[in-house]
């Protein structure tokens, strides 16, 4: 499943308040400069809240969280792991 | 092409050329500058209050300098004696200021154990705490603070801080770097002096301080030297053995916390030769090679100072103003130095 949209959509609203500017899907938050890393913390406890999964401090890595289409495939990847021990 | 200094030189300080340099600053701006009679140093018994507080001395003279003692309740035991001791070797007249009931007034700690007690529930009365960041060097991950906390029987829990109560416990313990700038600006409008701020460049570069708090100040005599160089700087001037020995602390939560535990990557030693080795155009494989690390950790390290050097601009910012706003002054004499500048 893609969330790219919910993602995206909170990120425009929470940080660059309603100015998608040239916000895509691949762009690295931290080296654009669109989330600091209080912005981080923030975006994990969206993420945390709006997809009911935990993410775990080996977890917080760019890899998972720094751009929409990385964050959209570890929510994925999360959410599946929930549903196969709570099927 | 500047030449690059020989990594091995990259720190060694000429003291004593240097200590006249900073002397010369502190005179130029205190009494030259300011107009002011002296200057105000919160003495807090480590190794940078304590080189400033002699280079001030060296400076302006035993009798124009005024030393601050500010512990509260959090305070290592061996705050108090051990700032006392550098006021004595000093020869400068001090005043103790336990500023704890101010910070009970203002909700400091309560605030604070709220906020921890968001995310560990049992957290209570006789607990202590500190708030600590995972290390950089051995992955590329983001860093979070987490809270410990021992409880009075000596269990520890440690719990990642959620946004809410990461912003509570910062915001709750900043007060007490605020609290003793204030009591600072009351000792020196009252002396007619100015107020020295004590960041080595560690801090000043990577954002080590509080906004309006150990961040304000009228001179920062030693925000240039990197950390091993003020440890240089305090054997020239032969400061009390066990200031120099003594291990940087933030000395502001109640459990025992190192610099790099809080806030630096890696111990100041290694972050000196990484952030001067930056700044004079090593690469990671050269520094990781001197420091014996791998190129790949230097990056790390690289990433984070860059990443804290963003973070600190709002630090540093002073106020925005909507247009640029000409000295009112026709005799202003302060030059660069004026935050007006014509």
């Amino acid at each position: 499943m893609n969330y790219d949209k919910e993602i995206r959509d909170f990120i425009v609203s929470n940080f660059l308040y309603g100015d998608a500017g040239s916000l895509h899907e691949e762009t690295s938050f931290l080296d654009s400069g669109v989330i600091d890393s209080t912005g981080i913390l923030e975006l994990v406890a969206f993420i945390e809240q709006k997809f009911q999964i935990k993410v775990l401090d080996q977890e917080m890595i760019p890899e998972n969280l720094d751009s929409i289409s990385r964050l959209s495939r570890f929510i994925d990847r999360k959410r599946a792991e929930v549903t196969a021990v709570n099927p | 092409m500047k030449e690059k200094p020989a990594l091995s030189n990259l720190l060694a300080l000429d003291c004593a050329s240097e200590a006249q340099r900073i002397g010369q600053s502190i005179r130029d701006s205190i009494l030259g500058l300011f107009k002011k009679k002296g200057v105000v140093v919160a003495l807090s018994g480590g190794i940078d209050s304590s080189v400033v507080g002699a280079l001030a001395v060296r400076a302006l003279g035993s009798d124009r300098v005024f030393g601050l003692l500010m512990p509260e309740r959090d305070s290592s035991p061996e705050t108090l004696s051990l700032s006392r001791q550098v006021a004595e070797h000093l020869g400068v007249r001090i005043v103790h200021e336990d500023i704890t009931p101010i910070l009970e007034a203002a909700g400091c700690y309560r605030h604070r154990d709220e906020a921890i007690k968001s995310v560990i529930p049992e957290f209570g009365p006789g607990w202590k705490s500190k708030i600590v960041l995972p290390g950089v060097l051995d992955a590329d991950q983001y860093r979070f603070f987490s809270v410990v906390a021992e409880s009075p029987s000596g269990e520890r829990v440690q719990a990642r801080l959620s946004l809410e109560a990461y912003l509570g416990v910062v915001a709750a313990t900043n007060l007490k770097q605020r609290t003793r700038k204030m009591l600072e600006y009351y000792h020196a409008d009252r002396l007619n002096y100015g107020v020295s701020g004590t960041p080595n460049r560690l801090e000043y570069d990577q954002g080590f301080f509080v906004k309006l708090g150990d961040g304000a100040a009228d001179i920062k005599p030693i925000a240039h030297l990197y950390k091993t160089q003020v440890y240089q700087m305090a054997e020239f001037l032969k400061l009390p053995e066990v200031i120099q020995r003594r291990t940087p602390t933030t000395d502001t939560y109640s459990l025992a916390q190192t610099q790099e535990e809080f806030y630096f990557s890696v111990p100041y030693r290694q972050m000196d030769v990484i952030l001067c080795g930056k700044n004079n155009g090593f690469t990671a494989a050269e520094l990781g090679q001197y420091c014996g690390l791998a190129a790949e950790q230097i990056e790390r390290v690289f990433r984070d100072i860059e990443s804290k050097r963003l973070a600190a601009c709002y630090l540093h910012a002073p106020p925005v103003l909507v247009e640029e706003m000409l000295c009112p002054s026709e005799k202003c004499t302060w030059s660069q130095a004026c935050p007006l500048d014509r």
